[in-house]
Formats: C-alpha cells, structure tokens, sequence
C-alpha cells in the first residue's frame, strides 16, 4: 500500500537563476499538509521566486519542486493543483465579481454544469461574506473587498494548496489585522495548506505555524514563530525578526562576555569556544532600574522615551558602548523614567543571543 | 495683484487650451460653419456658391450613391483587414519579441510613414501595373492577369498604408497589460489560447477600436490611394469632392456630401466608443 504524501510542497536542492543573478540557492523546504508557512524576509531574499515556482510561473534551473508528492518540473501553471492570491489581487477588470470567482471554474473539463457553478460561486462569496456583491465591477470595490475576491477566485477550485503574495500589503493596518485573523480561521476551516509570502515579520508570527526566514536566496531558519522569535538561528534572523539591540564583545572561559566598555557580563552558553561574538538582546527582556547597579549590570542615561500606554520604550545612552533599546512593561503608575535619568540595566543570561562574529 | 488659487489655475487652464482652440475654431468651427452654409445654397452660374436655403442638394445626394456606396464598404472592410494583420503583428511585438529587440522593431513598423505616401503607392502601381506582377505570372502561363485598377489593388493600398496606425494603439493596449492578469487565468486553469481570448483580447479592445476607428475615419477621407491604384473606377467620396469643388465647381453640392460624410463618421465614432466602454469595463477608453 502506498501512503499519501504527508508533504504538500518540497524543494529538492532548489536552484533558480536569472542570467548571472541567483535569485534562488539550493533551497531544501518541505511543508507539511495543511500547514500554514510564512515566506519572510527583505525583499529580493527569494521568497516570492519560491512562490512563483510553486505556482508554475518559473521553473527551478536546479533541483525539483515536488507538489503533492510529484515533481512539478515543467508543468505548466495551468495544470497544478494550487492557487494564488496575486499581490494586487490580478482580478479581471473586464468582469464583475461573479464572473471572476467562477473563472475557475468555467475551466474545468469535462464542463460543469451551469447551475453548479453558480452555486460554488455563491458558496465561495458566502465564505468570504460577499454574497451581495456579486455582479459589481472590480473597480467598484474597495481594497479589502478585492482581497476577499481574490481569496474567494483562488479557493473556488478547492486547491490543495493557496499561495498568497504579499496579500495584505495594499491594506490599511486596521483591516490588514482584520484580515490576519480571516484568513488564520479560513486556513483551520479549510485544512488547505496555505504558503504566504510577506516582509512583515508581524504579519508571519502572528498567521502562521511555520516561518521560513529566508536571506540572499537561503533559508536562513525554518521553525514555529515562537522559535524564531526565541530562539533565532543567526545574527541575521535577530535582526531581521523583531528588534535587537546588538554589541560586539569576547565570550570568555567561565560563561562571560566582555563587551567592549569593559563590563563582564554573564551568559548561558557554555558551548561556544571563546573568542569574538556578537550578544543580541531583546528590548523586552531587558530590566531597567534607576539609579546605579552592580557588577553584572550596564549603566547608561535615557535620551528618549516613547509612551506606549502599557509600555515604555526607552532609548538609552549605555556608558562607553552606545544606544540600547529597552521596552518596560509599566507595572504602577508612577514607574516611568524620564529621559536625562541614570539607570542601571540587567536580564537573564538565558535571554541573551549569542552569535560568534 | 493677488490671484486666488482657483483664479490663478483657471488662467492657466485657460492658457493651455487657448492655441488648441484657436486652432480648432478657426481652421475646423468655421470652415464646418462655410460648408454647412453652401450645402443649403445653390450652385451659381459659372460655379461656387449662391445664396439660398434649399435642401436641393442633399436630396440629390443618390448621384454620389457609388462614391459613397465604395467608400462605406472599403474603409470599414479596410480597416476590418488592416486589423487581421495588424493584430497578430501587435501581439509579437507587445507579448513576444525579446525587451531587446522591441523598440528596433516598433521602428520598423513606424519607419515607412518617414516617406510620402504617394511615393509609395507609386511603387504599389508599378507593383501590380502590367509590368510588374501580371507580367511575372504572364511568364509562367498565367495571362491577362488584371491587378490595377481594381477594388482589390484599392484595399491593399489601404491595408499597406493604414497598417501602423492600426499596429501601434492595438500594441500600446497590449504592451500596458497586467501580466499578472495573464499568470492569473493560467494559475485558476486556463489553458493559453483559452487566457487569449478570455483576458488578453477583451483588455485589448480599446486598442483595437482606437485603431479601427481611426482608420475608418481616415479611410472614409481617401483620396490618394483610390485616385492611384483604383484608376478612377473605385470612386470613394474623398475623389468626389475633389471633382465638384475643382472641376464642376458645384459647391453646394460638394458641401452637403462632405457634411453628411461628417455626420456619418460622427455617428460610428460615437458607437465605437459605446462599445468600447461596454466590453472593456472601464471609461477609460482612449480613443484616438
């Protein structure tokens, strides 16, 4: 007996080139069966030519792309199991939004009958709650109402898996959170894997279960969004997945770093051979308190401070290393620092990312 | 002197439109207003103009009946074959040909139009004239061939001269074509020639109108390529003019022709646009 595929998607030593540019470097990626996967990084990382040879739009120079567990090298768009939601949606500005949604459909051979169209059609609107809309013009529709059109025209075929570029980069942040959350719950009702690609690492940790980070056409890590958050892979993804605080330092025998105004400073990692590291430290997980502190502590005056209601965030001068970002949890009322303040600076040593340089 | 913001932009509004109709007005309005005069007047003893108000003219309008019968079938059949040609030849450079060789050969296209037109259906003439083609087919047994002087020679002259302007609005419309548009029908399943005719072709009918009414229009003013390759029996309105204001001198007749050739180019006009608007979805057709 053989088992279905419990991959929906897997890169095999993916190459892609274009002339003498590598967009795309031996990518290795599997994406389990209705998993929902974030493609993130800066733009020109690669992600969207993984999306696009997902989709059939390039072909891989190297390596295969398997879909459903065949190679889908050299098939064409038109004849792959999968969806997309084009960034800018790509609707049919030549028809109204029932026959867009039905353009799926109306492909199918044999040729399904009219009245089953129509009523995939009107479930498809249901579920994306535009069932009044149906034969208004694309260009009568607002931003958010496109993107449901859109989602609506890529589910409407029951694909296995929906690729989604950039879906919700032309909304405005209001009803891209909206949509954040309409499309996590679609996702879980659907059991559809889904395959996002985003520059915004908020919108990949808060959607999906898995995060491809990628870099210069390489994956840089592929974990859950916790993971990535807690535990990055590299310098890079500290960057490049939420804010970092960074200082240059030795790690030296005994579980210390000395940073380069001469504090000690006590780490966990024991597993590193000393010698030159990067320390990456989260504005969260850093402890303010006023006045002076100790031996394991940096010390530094606050030059600004951004209200955020439930937090503070603070920028702070640290003595003879530079600028630290910090963000406070406000506990009472009157704990706020006021920038020109001395304070003193600690964490955890487990909080600290340690990185050799 | 301080102008208000709406009072300064409505000078410069003014400003700008100001050489466009001046223009218009004195070298279109006007003339238009002449002609629609002498068509109600009568013709004068020796030719031009005398005044009166009689509609004499246009009931005798059927005199003209093959001039305009010629006219109405060869620009819109023109037209309709300068647009068989000319689609396909859009579609490659728009969709097909390489970034690289584009614009070489958009040139190619345009490059024809930099010599006089006469000079080329000269050429056309001795092309189809009986020392050129018919005398090839003569030599391998195929004789009597007659090629000039026919409605056949006549919408060739048309397709050949005609042929850019119908390439390069049908190629704009298609070169500003959403490619994802096209990766969209094929990603939901369709296969190419069904993307063909499902997207690219209705996103290209404002092009498509845009050219055909613009040669129609032109086409319907003819004078030159019936005069030449159609030798005076494939008659269209423009050498009719030509005969009653310069030869039988019949001013009035000629000016009720030519108005109710206006009036005619105005109606299709009006309709192409209707048409454009409704398949194409949106109002922003450009035509011409």
């Amino acid at each position: 007996m053989i088992s279905a595929p419990t991959n929906d998607i897997e890169f095999r030593s993916v190459t892609k080139r274009y002339g003498a540019v590598t967009a795309v470097s031996d990518i290795n990626l599997t994406v389990p069966k209705g998993a929902f996967v974030a493609l993130l990084g800066p733009s020109g990382c690669g992600k969207t030519t993984c999306l696009r040879m997902i989709g059939g739009f390039e072909q891989p120079s190297e390596g295969e792309v398997l879909i459903a567990g065949k190679v889908a090298n050299g098939v064409p768009a038109y004849r792959r199991p999968v969806n997309m939601v084009f960034q800018q949606y790509a609707l049919f500005p030549h028809f109204d939004v029932e026959k867009n949604v039905a353009y799926g459909l109306k492909q199918l051979r044999p040729k399904l009958p009219v009245a089953e169209i129509s009523r995939r059609v009107g479930e498809a609107l249901e579920m994306v709650r535009l069932s009044g809309f149906a034969k208004r013009r694309i260009h009568e529709m607002s931003g958010g109402q496109q993107q449901r059109v859109a989602l609506a025209r890529a589910l409407v075929n029951k694909p296995s898996v929906l690729l989604l570029d950039e879906p919700l980069a032309a909304l405005d942040k209001k009803l891209r959170t909206a949509m954040q959350i309409e499309l996590q719950t679609l996702q879980r009702d659907l059991g559809i894997t889904f395959v996002l690609v985003t520059h915004d690492q908020e919108e990949a940790l808060s959607m999906s279960d898995l995060v491809c980070v990628m870099s210069a056409g390489r994956i840089r890590q592929l974990a859950t969004p916790q993971e990535v958050y807690d535990r990055p892979a590299d310098l890079f993804v500290a960057d490049f997945v939420g804010k970092t605080n960074r200082f240059d330092g030795t790690l030296e025998a005994g579980g210390t770093v000395r940073l380069g105004n001469g504090a000690a400073l006590p780490v966990s990692r024991k597993d590193l051979a000393p010698g030159a590291v990067t320390v990456a430290l989260r504005p969260e997980a850093i402890r303010l308190s006023r006045g002076t502190g100790n031996a394991a502590t940096l010390e530094g005056t606050v030059t600004h401070r951004i209200f955020l209601g439930s937090a503070a965030e603070y920028s702070i001068a640290i003595d003879g290393l530079g600028d630290m970002l910090v963000t406070a949890e406000r506990q009472t009322q009157n704990d706020l620092v006021a920038p020109g303040e001395r304070v003193a600076i600690s964490f955890d040593p487990g909080t600290a990312h340690i990185f050799p340089a | 002197m301080a102008l208000t913001m709406t009072a300064k932009r409505r000078l410069v509004t003014t400003a700008l439109l100001a050489p466009a109709s001046v223009w218009l007005f004195v070298f279109l309005v006007l003339p238009f207003i002449a002609m629609v005069i002498f068509s109600v007047g009568e013709r004068g003893p020796a030719g031009g103009y005398q005044a009166a108000f009689t509609f004499a003219q246009y009931a005798n309008l059927p005199a003209r009946a093959a001039a305009y019968w010629n006219t109405l079938l060869l620009a819109p059949v023109g037209a309709f074959f300068c647009l068989v040609v000319a689609y396909p030849t859009a579609y490659y450079l728009a969709v097909k040909a390489s970034p690289r060789h584009r614009l070489l050969l958009v040139s190619l296209v345009v490059v024809p139009f930099w010599t006089s037109l006469l000079v080329r259906t000269y050429a056309w003439m001795y092309i189809l004239g009986s020392r050129g083609i018919p005398n090839l087919l003569d030599m391998i047994g195929i004789a009597d061939v007659r090629l000039l002087n026919t409605p056949g020679a006549v919408l060739l002259g048309i397709v050949y001269g005609y042929l850019p302007l119908m390439i390069m609005p049908i190629y704009v419309s298609l070169e500003k074509l959403d490619r994802r548009l096209l990766e969209a029908s094929a990603d939901l399943g369709a296969k190419p020639v069904s993307t063909f005719f499902s997207v690219t072709l209705p996103l290209s009918l404002p092009g498509v109108m845009t050219g055909v009414a613009l040669v129609t229009i032109l086409l319907l003013g003819e004078y030159l390529i019936p005069q030449l390759l159609g030798g005076g029996k494939v008659f269209f309105i423009g050498n009719a003019l030509v005969d009653l204001f310069l030869q039988s001198r019949n001013w009035p007749f000629g000016s009720a022709i030519a108005v109710t050739l206006v009036a005619i180019v105005v109606v299709v006009l009006m309709v192409a646009m209707r048409i454009a608007w409704r398949i194409s979805g949106t109002r922003q057709v450009d035509l011409i």
